[in-house]
């Protein structure tokens, strides 16, 4: 996965069309969220606590960037996940990027950084 | 205690013989009763006994800066009338997470002792202090006068303290929450007003993340017919704020919620319309994913705008500078960096009567320079607002040459906060040191009274403000300096220094000994990952008794004998009752 700059977490995001008959989970839309490294551990924070931006500041204002690719489609495409307050918003836009007309149609799944399949929604959105 | 209960004065007479008339109390306590400023009132009160309390009994605000400097008792014994209390709590690094949870700074004791002592008391104002859910309960149901309460920066509480202020406080005014870290659990909260409230004036939930009730929203702004200032969230969508206005056109200060929509239900004209009727307007915040699609509307309103707070939104120079343009009367401006210096050139053209700009960073990790500003757009505002008294300026490159255009252009700085991003960053063009930007600040501008340092600096700047900045009370110092000698400068040199913070600086025990005789005299001092002993505060302490000299453990304790976090401050309360294990008091 690649990183593009500091301080822009990138995560890969795949959707693929359901497979034909039965519909098989794991074989609907797989969105990839490849997180390297959270908001949480930024290996590039010169210091703690610099540069002097005020916690509550810093989480309104930092971008988590998202790599979405989708099974058929010729390019993949980035959101701000920072930008969005919940799941709905999230999945809602990724509609809008992709032109999906029937959300039910599509599960979204993302490795995580153990490199298992987790299901969408679970964990809290923030 | 009768409230009304009077102090009995050893004389009471007019002597007509004597060279002073001496007043009635009523008189002199009425007299003193119109003097706001709090230093009047400490000098008013050192005049004569008499004069010491009528002040004291008239005094309805008391300002504590640090709440460890004193204790609720001897507040509450020393001030029986109070009506109105402002506290401020932990270091001003524990916005940067320099300070550990749990440190202190516990509301609960301070209203524990107001609710006999001030059981009137109208109104609460609290900064960097830590706040429960059952301090907040307390508050509301101890207090049945109780109007107003206003947190900045305070942690420990959640909605559910919201809750309990809705629910009990049946004279609330004011509800101001900003920037906290607040437990949200919800936005249920805001249903809990009673329908009954109608006295609203000051509504600020701008920093909570869940969604309330938009009906009850609705309905509350709907039937506070007083309501000034109205501050939403980001859940609330255009559609709903432009309800929201219909029904609150007086409002004075206005934070929106996203200025983002996919669809809107009605034409954009609507909005516009809505605006335009807030005749009163004079600050407008929030703007979150504001986009030139909707930007617009806000310009008929801009006219009369003192304070505009763009700082949650992305906007790029074209943006800025299309809506700058419709605001002449703008004071105080708050921006991203992404605008950059384009944008801050619209500033300087836009803004003749700026006084406050802050410049803050979209993306403070990022280590590219190709983004946010430089100095060449410090140089542009500076060029068009002669009046900027107030900067706040984050960058990633500055040079000498343009901070002494600053100065020159702007010799009435009061607050100058430059933070060059980069630790240990030199003058990009010359490679040198920074320390003739800082020295042309001290030196140019003589009513200086905040600086925060930045950049490459030896104890040349510090030899500066030593020298040079005789009004500076607050001083903040980060990766900075080269000997004891930098710090010895400013303790020797600033008259009117009240607060020190200083952090990662090669400053050791000699420095920090040489502050002795000055302590006393100041609010507080910070000193953390610099070269002072354990040692070295042991004999402070012993020095002066009334310093509570404490250092706080890192998590590998204090083996090292080396301090590497230490907070000094004056008290007539002694040492703290409630520090936690690791802070240690000497």
């Amino acid at each position: 996965m690649e990183t593009e700059g500091f301080g822009l977490e990138i995560t890969e995001l795949r959707l693929g069309l359901p497979s034909g008959g039965g519909g098989e989970r794991n074989e609907k839309t797989r969105m990839f969220l490849d997180i390297v490294g959270d908001g949480s551990d930024r290996n590039n924070e010169m210091a703690v606590g610099w540069p002097p931006v005020c916690s509550y500041r810093k989480r309104t204002i930092t971008k988590l960037y998202v790599k979405v690719s989708m099974d058929g489609a010729p390019f993949l495409r980035k959101i701000d996940i920072n930008s969005f307050r919940g799941y709905s918003d999230f999945v809602m836009a990724l509609e809008n990027l992709f032109g999906l007309g029937d959300t039910s149609e599509y599960t979204p799944i993302y490795e995580d950084k153990d490199g298992d399949w987790m299901l969408v929604g679970d964990v809290p959105w923030r | 205690m009768d409230p009304n209960h009077k102090r009995s004065k050893t004389v009471d007479r007019v002597d007509s013989k004597t060279e002073s008339t001496q007043f009635p109390d009523e008189v002199l306590e009425r007299v003193l009763s119109l003097i706001k400023s709090n230093k009047d009132r400490s000098s008013a009160s050192l005049v004569c006994k008499d004069w010491y309390n009528a002040e004291r009994w008239s005094r309805r605000h008391v300002f504590i800066g640090n709440c460890y400097s004193v204790s609720p008792e001897i507040v509450a014994a020393r001030f029986p009338k109070i009506r109105s209390v402002t506290i401020k709590g932990k270091p001003r690094f524990s916005d940067f997470n320099l300070v550990p949870d749990d440190w202190g700074a516990d509301i609960f004791p301070w209203l524990n002792v107001f609710a006999t002592a001030y059981p009137f008391l109208e109104e609460l104002r609290l900064k960097r202090m830590a706040v429960s859910d059952e301090s907040l309960e307390f508050l509301a149901t101890k207090f049945v006068e109780f109007k107003k309460i206003s947190m900045l920066s305070c942690d420990g509480f959640s909605t559910n303290g919201l809750k309990a202020i809705a629910t009990h406080c049946k004279n609330l005014t004011e509800l101001d929450i900003q920037e906290n870290g607040i437990d949200d659990l919800g936005g249920h909260w805001l249903s809990c007003f009673p329908e009954s409230l109608t006295s609203l004036e000051v509504l600020n939930f701008s920093s909570l993340n869940s969604e309330v009730c938009f009906k009850a929203l609705e309905k509350l702004v709907s039937r506070s017919k007083s309501l000034r200032v109205l501050k939403v969230n980001r859940n609330i969508s255009l559609d709903q704020l432009q309800i929201l206005l219909s029904h609150a056109p007086q409002l004075m200060e206005l934070g929106t919620g996203t200025f983002m929509q996919e669809l809107v239900s009605g034409p954009v004209t609507g909005l516009k319309n809505a605006f335009s009727n807030c005749k009163k307007l004079l600050t407008l915040s929030g703007l979150w994913d504001a986009t030139p699609l909707y930007l617009p509307v806000i310009y008929s309103a801009c006219a009369n705008l003192t304070f505009l707070n763009l700082s949650y939104a992305t906007l790029r120079s074209d943006e800025l500078a299309n809506l700058l343009s419709h605001c002449k009367c703008l004071r105080r401006l708050w921006l991203l960096d992404t605008v950059g210096d384009k944008g801050l050139e619209a500033v300087g053209t836009s803004c003749p009567l700026l006084e406050e700009l802050r410049v803050f960073p979209a993306d403070p990790f990022d280590q590219e320079i190709l983004l946010g500003v430089t100095e060449s757009g410090f140089v542009s505002v500076s060029r068009g607002c002669p009046n900027l008294r107030y900067v706040l300026y984050f960058c990633r490159q500055m040079t000498n040459a343009a901070v002494a255009t600053i100065a020159k252009n702007c010799p009435n700085f009061t607050h100058f906060r430059l933070c060059i991003m980069n630790p240990g960053q030199p003058d990009y063009l010359t490679k040198e040191p920074m320390d003739e930007a800082f020295g042309s600040i001290v030196k140019t501008c003589p009513n200086l009274q905040r600086l925060a340092v930045s950049g490459l600096l030896t104890d040349r700047t510090f030899e500066y403000i030593g020298k040079y900045a005789k009004n500076l009370e607050t001083l903040s110092v980060a990766f900075a300096g080269s000997t004891d000698l930098g710090m010895e400068c400013v303790l020797g040199g600033c008259p009117k220094l009240r607060k020190l913070e200083i952090r990662d600086c090669p400053f050791g025990n000699s420095a920090f000994l040489s502050g002795v005789g000055k302590y006393e005299s100041m609010r507080s001092l910070w000193m953390s990952a610099c070269n002072v002993t354990i040692n070295a505060c042991r004999t402070l302490a012993k020095e002066r008794p009334r310093l509570n000299v404490e250092v706080m453990k890192d998590e590998g304790g204090c083996n090292d004998g080396q301090a590497h976090k230490v907070y000094v401050y004056r008290t007539v309360a002694g040492r703290r009752k409630d520090a936690p294990p690791f802070v240690l008091t000497l």
